[in-house]
C-alpha cells in the first residue's frame, strides 16, 4: 500500500519543465508539428487511436507527440481525454463489406473475384535500412510516380469467409440482434460473452495480443490459421440520432479487418466445418488484427468442446490483462512511495532474524 | 457536407450564408459516437471504439431547423454545415445551393475517390504457384 506524502512542489515543478525540456530536444532541429505526426507516423496514429480507443487522428497524434514517442503513454493520454466528453450516439455497425478497399489480400485463394490488392506495405520489402530517409527522402516527383500498368476497373469484392460459408464449409457468422456488451460501462464478468470480449481485445495491448497468438501458432491451444482475408479501407459511420428518425453520414473512417479461417471442428449437429476469428482496428494496423483473430478463435474454445488447457483460451486471464492502460497503472504505481509498508516489513524481517539468532543461541548453550 | 473538408466548404458557402441571421439552438457541441462493428463483418454487433463528433443545431429567419452531425472536432464546420441544412429546406435557396456547394462538393469527393481506387489498383497482383523441387 502506498501512502500520501507533502512536499517537493519545486522538484516536481523542475521535473515537469526538465520533460518539456528533453521532448523538445535540440533547438537547432526544428519542432515537430502535430499534422507531421499524422500524416508522416500514421501507423503509430492508428495504434494509438485503437487502444486508445478514440477515432481521432488529430488527438492521437497530440498525444504521441506530448509522449515524446512513448506510445502506451499516449494511449494512456487519450483514455483520459476520452473521459471528459460525453457519449452522444452509437453507430449503425460499419459495414466492411462496402468497404473503399485500399489493401485487401487472402492467403488461402490465389485468384479470388475482386482480385488481391497489396497497398501500401512493409510485406516484401527487404528490410534494409533505406538510407535515402536519411538524406533529403524523396522528391515529390518520385512519390508521384507509381507505374500504371493498365486501367483497372473497379471490381466487387465478396467476402472470403462468404463464399465458404455458401458451400456449407464454414460456421456461419449471423446476427442474433442482441445489443453489444460495453465494457466502459459496466465491467466485464467471467465467462463473458463474446462482444465484451471482442471490445476489450480491440482495446489490448498490441504487444500483449501478439505474443499470445504466436503461442497459438507454436502449439499452445493450437487452432490452425489462415488469413482468410485483410482488408484495409475506409468504410462510413452513420448514426441514426432521434431528433432526425433517419440515419445520416458523419464521416468514414479508416479500418482494418482480418478474417481467420481455422482448422475444422465437429459441430453441435454433427456437421463438420471451418471455424473462424475475427479481428477489426482502427486505421492500417495488420499486425493487430491478426493476432485478436487468432486469440478470438482460442477463447471459443468452450463453442468446440475443446479443453482450455493453453494461455491464449483463458479468457479472464487475457482479458483482465490485456489493457496496457490498466497494466501500466499498476505495474508505475510500484514506483509511488511505499515508506510504510516497506517499513513495516522490514521491521518484521529484523525481528524474526533476530529471534532466530536467540533460539539458535539458547539451544547452543543447551548443547 | 460531413466527409468534405472544412476548409473547401467554408469557402464554398461563405458568401451564401454570411448575410443571413441564424439563431443557435443547440451551440456546436463536441461528443463521442461509439463505433459499432460486425463479427465476421456480418455477424452480431460488438462495440469497436469511440470516435469524436460534433453536432449543431440553428434555425432560419424562415423557421427551419438545420441539423449537422459530423466527425472530428471542428465546429465551424459542424456550425456552417448546420445552417447550410436549414437554408437548403428553404426552397428558395436550394437549388443554388445544390448547385454551388452541395454538387461540386460531390464531385470533388467522387474524384479523390476514384483516383484512390486507380492508385490502389496498381498493387493488384498475380501470384502464380510454382511446382517445388522437392522431388
Amino acid at each position: 500500500m502506498y501512502v500520501a506524502v507533502k512536499g517537493g512542489e519545486t522538484a516536481i515543478k523542475n521535473a515537469h519543465k526538465l520533460l518539456d525540456k528533453t521532448r523538445r530536444g535540440d533547438l537547432q532541429i526544428p519542432e515537430l508539428s502535430v499534422p507531421q505526426v499524422s500524416e508522416q507516423l500514421p501507423l503509430a496514429v492508428a495504434r494509438v487511436m485503437t487502444e486508445g480507443s478514440i477515432y481521432d487522428p488529430e488527438l492521437a497524434a497530440l498525444a504521441i507527440k506530448q509522449s515524446a514517442g512513448d506510445l502506451v503513454e499516449a494511449i494512456f493520454l487519450l483514455r483520459a481525454y476520452r473521459t471528459t466528453l460525453s457519449r452522444f450516439y452509437s453507430s449503425e455497425p460499419i459495414d466492411t463489406t462496402k468497404m473503399q478497399v485500399e489493401r485487401r489480400i487472402s492467403a488461402t485463394f490465389k485468384d479470388l473475384p475482386g482480385g488481391q490488392l497489396l497497398g501500401s506495405t512493409f510485406d516484401y520489402t527487404h528490410r534494409l535500412l533505406d538510407f535515402t530517409l536519411l538524406a533529403d527522402g524523396r522528391t515529390p516527383a518520385e512519390l508521384e510516380k507509381i507505374s500504371s500498368s493498365e486501367e483497372q476497373d473497379e471490381e466487387h469484392m465478396p467476402r472470403v469467409l462468404q463464399m465458404l460459408e455458401r458451400e456449407k464449409l464454414m460456421v456461419e457468422e449471423a446476427d442474433d440482434l442482441t445489443t453489444p456488451a460495453d465494457i466502459t460501462q459496466e465491467a466485464p464478468s467471467y465467462p463473458c460473452n463474446r462482444s465484451a470480449r471482442l471490445q476489450a481485445l480491440v482495446r489490448g495491448d498490441e504487444g500483449f495480443l501478439l505474443a499470445l497468438g504466436y503461442s497459438t501458432q507454436r502449439g499452445y491451444g493450437r487452432n490452425h490459421p489462415f488469413a482468410g482475408e485483410i482488408r484495409t479501407g475506409e468504410v462510413d459511420v452513420s448514426i441514426t440520432p432521434d431528433e432526425l428518425g433517419f440515419s445520416v453520414d458523419i464521416g468514414a473512417i479508416q479500418v482494418t479487418e482480418c478474417e481467420m479461417i481455422n482448422g475444422f471442428s465437429k459441430l453441435e449437429d454433427n456437421d463438420i466445418k471451418f471455424t473462424r476469428g475475427y479481428g477489426l482496428a482502427f486505421g492500417q494496423n495488420e499486425r493487430k488484427t491478426l493476432s485478436m483473430a487468432l486469440i478470438d478463435r482460442a477463447l471459443q474454445a468452450e463453442k468446440y468442446d475443446e479443453d482450455r488447457v493453453s494461455p491464449a483460451q483463458q479468457e479472464e486471464f487475457i482479458l483482465s490483462h490485456c489493457d496496457n492502460v490498466e497494466a501500466a497503472g499498476f505495474v508505475s504505481h510500484l514506483k509511488l512511495p511505499h515508506y510504510v509498508d516497506f517499513q513495516s516489513e522490514l521491521e518484521l524481517l529484523r525481528r524474526l532474524r533476530k529471534e532466530q539468532a536467540e533460539q539458535q543461541n539458547t539451544s547452543g548453550e543447551q548443547a | 457536407m460531413a466527409k468534405s473538408s472544412a476548409e473547401t466548404l467554408i469557402a464554398l458557402s461563405d458568401k451564401y450564408v454570411n448575410s443571413h441571421p441564424f439563431e443557435t439552438i443547440r451551440a456546436a457541441e463536441v461528443g463521442l459516437t461509439q463505433v459499432r462493428g460486425r463479427m465476421g463483418g456480418t455477424g452480431s454487433q460488438f462495440n469497436v471504439g469511440d470516435m469524436t463528433i460534433t453536432r449543431c443545431v440553428v434555425r432560419s429567419p424562415e423557421g427551419h431547423y438545420g441539423h449537422s452531425y459530423i466527425m472530428g472536432r471542428n465546429k465551424d464546420h459542424a456550425t456552417r454545415a448546420a445552417t447550410l441544412d436549414a437554408m437548403l429546406q428553404d426552397q428558395i435557396h436550394q437549388s443554388l445551393l445544390m448547385e454551388k456547394i452541395i454538387q461540386p462538393l460531390a464531385q470533388d469527393l467522387a474524384i479523390k475517390k476514384v483516383q484512390k481506387a486507380d492508385t490502389v489498383a496498381q498493387t493488384k497482383v498475380n501470384f502464380f504457384t510454382l511446382v517445388r523441387g522437392e522431388d
